[in-house]
């Protein structure tokens, strides 16, 4: 056996092992990457920010733990721009395991923005939590009906007509934009059904891995915005001066994928030096 | 009656909806409203609890007659019966309850997000082991991926025109692919649709 | 760190390792961790199904007077006799009524987003090639795109031989497609990879405290 050849025998879990210690060590290691902003992932930052105090946004959360670590980030960083320009924010989670995700991201950006200004942000008044329903894509015809036709209550089963802050808001008509973060075809949905039926402007945050089909989409202003995976997020940190765990993960990120580049290298000099051999042997 | 009435019921719906898009009069819109868009989230919580109930049957099962691996199923079953009398359970706060929010962040959370994040290990290995420039396409393939993934990396003086060309790879020629892909759901999704409404396409119903 | 968090983040942290021992071979702890949250999970799932939807939309409801919910919930429960073998034909009629109201919504809005929508995206371009612009970097990704797509829908069209000419232009298309399903690789492992960060650093920060 050649090289190359006792190169490809080698047991996978050495694979395993050398991108764990490289991930671990990228981890520990303090150095940091410059965030470069996407026209997509501004354009968002953009729209919220020409939103007036009172205005009213949908951003729905349609994301399960698997995703977490790529979606929480954006979120957290949406939440935490519409809540300091005092936008009010009405709040789905259409996945099963999303309406605790989304629970535990208002009590983190209530807490926050508390910190950050002393102000208390009250669940009715500043923001509404609806919870989850079955089939979202009938819900997302439903909420642009009324609200109240598939959630008459909120998740903490308060009637919806009972909060101050759905007085005014009815359907799509009557808040500026639905975001949507999720790592479901729940976006397909929201594109096909809500900005379709409504046209409710949509902006969307999705995992990397959906990132590349939405591009369509924008240029044909579907969605005026997107933000696509892990560097979606640190770039929407960054828009909004809160770097957290997005933007700390985009050095881990670089070492990653030098480690797969270099895999991926190593591989095709293995494979083209042992098709040579085999030609020669013919030959 | 058993296979043709669902299928009348189905015809008359699906024309009605497509109708009603059309023809939003003050009558379709109150069907629309009232029934159409009311009822299936009722009709689909007790469709979801079969998949539940089903689960249940199957792990009874698994244990009764001591199948392959029948000691976990006792695991899922402890664990279902568990999250349920702690979400019954008063102050009957379900979801919220402090216990099944502790079983949800402790226990579901780290399973689901190390579950995927296995993946990272096995795009790895497929890296080192499959990934291979065999042909023309499997190269354009892998030169496309490798400048997309170098977009973020720091490179000095290179990392601006590489982020460029990753942002005309994805905007351009990348956007062509996938709408023409879009384009071939699209026409897949509503050939399916309209197959189902005019009771082409049967095998929902499952057999007699 | 009080004891409850410190043991909170230790189950956390044993079951995530239990998960990655996967990666060395198949075993009883990844198999224990793995059956628990699935039971764990279609437990969760039915709180939320009867504290979201069945209280709410159904007992509420029927508590307020409007006595018309029966309807829907009789519906509903006529999918259970799925369960029984003698009867379970009886879940086509809710089955049925599910699939006429989202097979007829989805005809004309997906063919609006999917279809016009993306052809209007595609042909709109054209008539950027009448403007002054025509001749610029954008009006060739323009003229890239439209023709990328036509190329690649071509490709996808198989009751003609991809001889000649058709031939020539599906190629094109095939390119086109490697370009975004290469694209699409590139986030794919940004995407995994964030997966693995997130849980290397909660056992490394939260768990083991390295700072």
């Amino acid at each position: 056996m050649n090289i190359f050849e006792k190169m490809f025998a080698f047991d996978r879990r050495w694979v395993y092992l050398m991108l764990g210690v490289a991930v671990v060590i990228a981890v520990k290691v303090p150095f940091t990457v410059p965030i470069r902003i996407s026209k997509e992932a501004r354009n968002i930052h953009l729209y919220l920010d020409t939103l007036k105090a009172g205005d009213a946004i949908h951003l729905a959360m349609d994301y399960d733990p698997s995703v977490m670590a790529e979606l929480q980030p954006m979120t957290d960083a949406v939440l935490k721009q519409c809540f300091q320009r005092k936008v009010k924010v009405v709040v789905s989670a259409l996945h099963q395991f999303g309406p605790a995700l989304a629970a535990r991201a208002l009590d983190t950006a209530v807490s926050k923005h508390f910190e950050l200004t002393g102000e208390k942000l009250v669940n009715g008044v500043d923001y509404v939590f609806l919870g989850y329903k079955p089939y979202p894509a009938l819900i997302i015809l439903g909420m642009g009906q009324n609200y109240r036709i598939p959630f008459p209550t909120d998740y903490y089963n308060v009637p919806l007509d009972s909060l101050p802050m759905m007085d005014r808001i009815r359907n799509y008509s009557d808040v500026k934009a639905v975001i949507n973060i999720s790592g479901t075809s729940a976006t397909d949905w929201w594109i096909s059904y809500g900005n379709g039926r409504y046209g409710i402007p949509l902006a969307i945050g999705v995992t990397g891995v959906m990132a590349t089909d939405y591009y369509p989409y924008l240029q044909t202003n579907q969605i005026f915005g997107m933000l696509g995976g892990m560097v979606g997020a640190a770039e929407y940190e960054t828009l909004v001066n809160t770097p957290g765990p997005a933007v700390e993960s985009m050095k881990v990120q670089v070492v990653a994928h030098t480690i797969v580049i270099i895999f991926i290298i190593i591989g095709n000099i293995g494979y083209f030096a042992t098709r040579r051999k085999q030609r020669q042997n013919i030959v | 009656m058993k296979r043709q009435l669902p299928l009348i019921i189905i015809f008359i719906l699906g024309v009605f909806m497509v109708v009603q898009y059309h023809v939003p009069h003050e009558s379709s819109e109150f069907f629309y409203e009232f029934v159409a868009l009311d009822w299936p989230p009722i009709i689909g919580m007790f469709a979801l609890t079969l998949g539940i109930i089903s689960l249940v049957r199957v792990s009874i099962n698994r244990v009764r007659q001591r199948q392959d691996n029948w000691q976990y199923s006792i695991f899922t079953l402890v664990a279902l019966t568990v999250i349920m009398i702690a979400g019954f359970l008063p102050p009957f706060k379900g979801p919220e309850a402090t216990s099944v929010r502790w079983m949800f962040d402790r226990m579901i959370i780290p399973v689901s997000a190390t579950m995927f994040s296995l993946l990272a290990f096995f795009i790895a290995s497929a890296s080192y082991r499959a990934f291979r420039a065999r042909s023309v396409l499997a190269t354009i393939l892998l030169v496309a991926a490798v400048i997309v993934m170098l977009r973020f990396f720091p490179l000095g003086p290179f990392g601006d025109p590489i982020a460029a060309t990753a942002g005309w790879i994805l905007n351009v020629p990348n956007l062509a692919a996938k709408r023409a892909i879009i384009i071939g759901v699209g026409l897949g999704i509503v050939s399916t649709a309209l197959k189902v409404i005019l009771g082409v396409e049967r095998s929902y119903l499952g057999r007699d | 760190m009080e004891w409850g968090t410190a043991i909170a983040t230790t189950v956390s942290a044993l079951i995530t390792l239990a998960i990655f021992s996967f990666l060395y071979k198949d075993n009883p702890f990844y198999k224990i961790a793995e059956h628990t949250a699935v039971g764990l999970s279609a437990g969760y799932w039915v709180l939320l199904l009867f504290y979201n939807v069945a209280i709410p939309n159904i007992y509420q409801k029927l508590a307020e007077g409007q006595w018309w919910y029966i309807f829907p919930t009789l519906l509903g429960a006529l999918m259970w006799t799925r369960l029984f073998r003698g009867v379970s034909w009886i879940s086509r009629y809710p089955l049925a009524f599910y699939l006429g109201i989202a097979t007829g919504v989805a005809i004309p809005l997906e063919m609006r987003a999917k279809i016009i929508e993306q052809l209007n995206g595609s042909v709109g371009l054209i008539s950027y090639w009448h403007s002054p612009g025509a001749l610029t970097a954008t009006g060739f990704n323009n003229a890239l795109i439209l023709v990328g797509v036509v190329a690649a829908l071509i490709y996808f069209f198989f009751s003609k031989e991809h001889k000649g000419v058709t031939g020539a232009v599906a190629q094109f298309g095939i390119g086109v497609l490697m370009i975004g399903f290469g694209a699409a690789f590139g986030f794919t492992v940004m995407a995994r990879v964030s997966l693995l960060i997130e849980r290397v650093q909660f056992l490394l920060f939260d768990w083991l405290r390295w700072y």
